[in-house]
């Protein structure tokens, strides 16, 4: 459709989570509409204390084409994952 | 009747058949967002409706329950004012109608937050914070809208002067009013209309939507006196199911 509003990508902090992560997209005429979309959207279920919107257009990608030369080579280098050490019980929840 | 109940009756009447009215768009509003909006709103006002109502019936002391005053009353016995009961027409009117509402529905619950009755005085407190946001998101739209195309402009012009005439019946202060008012359990009446009128100017001027010059206004819905044609209509539907199941309930 020629005049559909554009695309927003929102991403939403939890309640616990120190982050926000993606949730959804949605259609929007401009960002503050955006926001009170993806709250009306996204955080009718008490999901939320903090609302990010970006618009889709301006989020870069990686090609689906390019995984082998981005990803496969950290498939061989386990040592990489900190799985080899002992956490003192001292440390905690990590 | 006592004032205070027929006053609790006029703001539980109020959510209760704009509810109704909002919720007839849900699966019919032009974008999803839209939709899902607009059912939100209409839950909250759903919401405060058992509040209100909830209390009203305690205050009437006859038994009743705010199922049966939403339920088993007949047109007469309402007290909402006319505007809440007009039809959504297009979209546009639509949220013309709510923004008009909210505008006078936050400055209401605000004077409420004050009220003489403490269990007033809280739902006020936890209803202002859902029109709070309301009135912001219908403000926003009537000014994307009024200040869009030259179809969207005609269109939220159309329905400015349509629903200007039932602007003043919620301003219109009278025997309930002034009692309520006396008692100090609800806000004077001039005054939230000025702090209505500065906040519908400012909307209206941006979005490019002229107020029509006439004080003329409607009335006859919070008195009871006399509703619109569609007040019954509403209620054939609403009411239906505990008309035809008296008492069936999930």
């Amino acid at each position: 459709m020629k005049n559909e509003w554009p695309l927003w990508e929102v991403f939403i902090r939890g309640q616990h989570g120190m982050s926000h992560r993606h949730v959804g997209s949605l259609h929007a005429a401009d960002e503050e509409s955006a926001i009170k979309n993806a709250r009306d959207v996204y955080t009718r279920r008490n999901e939320g204390v903090s609302i990010w919107v970006v618009e889709a257009r301006h989020i870069a990608a990686s090609s689906p084409s390019e995984k082998g030369p981005l990803y496969e080579p950290s498939e061989s280098k386990v040592y990489r994952h900190p799985t080899f050490f002992d956490i003192p019980d001292e440390v905690g929840a990590m | 009747m006592s004032a205070y109940f027929e006053f609790l009756l006029r703001m539980g009447d109020n959510t209760l058949i704009l509810g109704h009215r909002v919720s007839e768009w849900c699966g019919h509003a032009p974008v999803i967002e839209e939709d899902i909006a607009l059912a939100n709103t209409a839950l909250d006002l759903i919401g405060q409706t058992q509040l209100w109502l909830g209390l009203a019936a305690e205050v009437e002391d006859k038994g009743r329950t705010a199922d049966d005053l939403a339920m088993l009353r007949d047109a007469w016995d309402f007290r909402n004012v006319l505007m809440v009961e007009k039809p959504n027409g297009d979209f546009g009117q639509t949220l013309m109608r709510q923004f008009l509402f909210d505008a006078f529905h936050l400055e209401m619950l605000k004077g409420l937050t004050t009220s003489s009755k403490p269990r007033v005085a809280e739902i006020a407190a936890k209803a202002v914070k859902e029109v709070q946001y309301h009135v912001e998101r219908s403000g926003d739209t009537v000014i994307g809208l009024g200040d869009g195309t030259a179809e969207s402009h005609a269109r939220m012009q159309d329905a400015l002067n349509f629903m200007w005439p039932y602007v003043g019946e919620m301003f219109a202060s009278d025997d309930v009013d002034a009692e309520m008012l006396s008692t100090g359990i609800a806000p004077d009446l001039t005054q939230l209309r000025i702090a209505f009128d500065a906040h519908v100017g400012a909307v209206m001027a941006d979005a490019t939507l002229t107020i029509p010059d006439s004080t003329f206004a409607h009335k006859g819905g919070k008195s009871g006196f006399q509703h619109t044609e569609h007040l019954g209509h509403i209620l054939t539907q609403m009411q239906w199911l505990q008309r035809a199941y008296p008492g069936a309930s999930w």
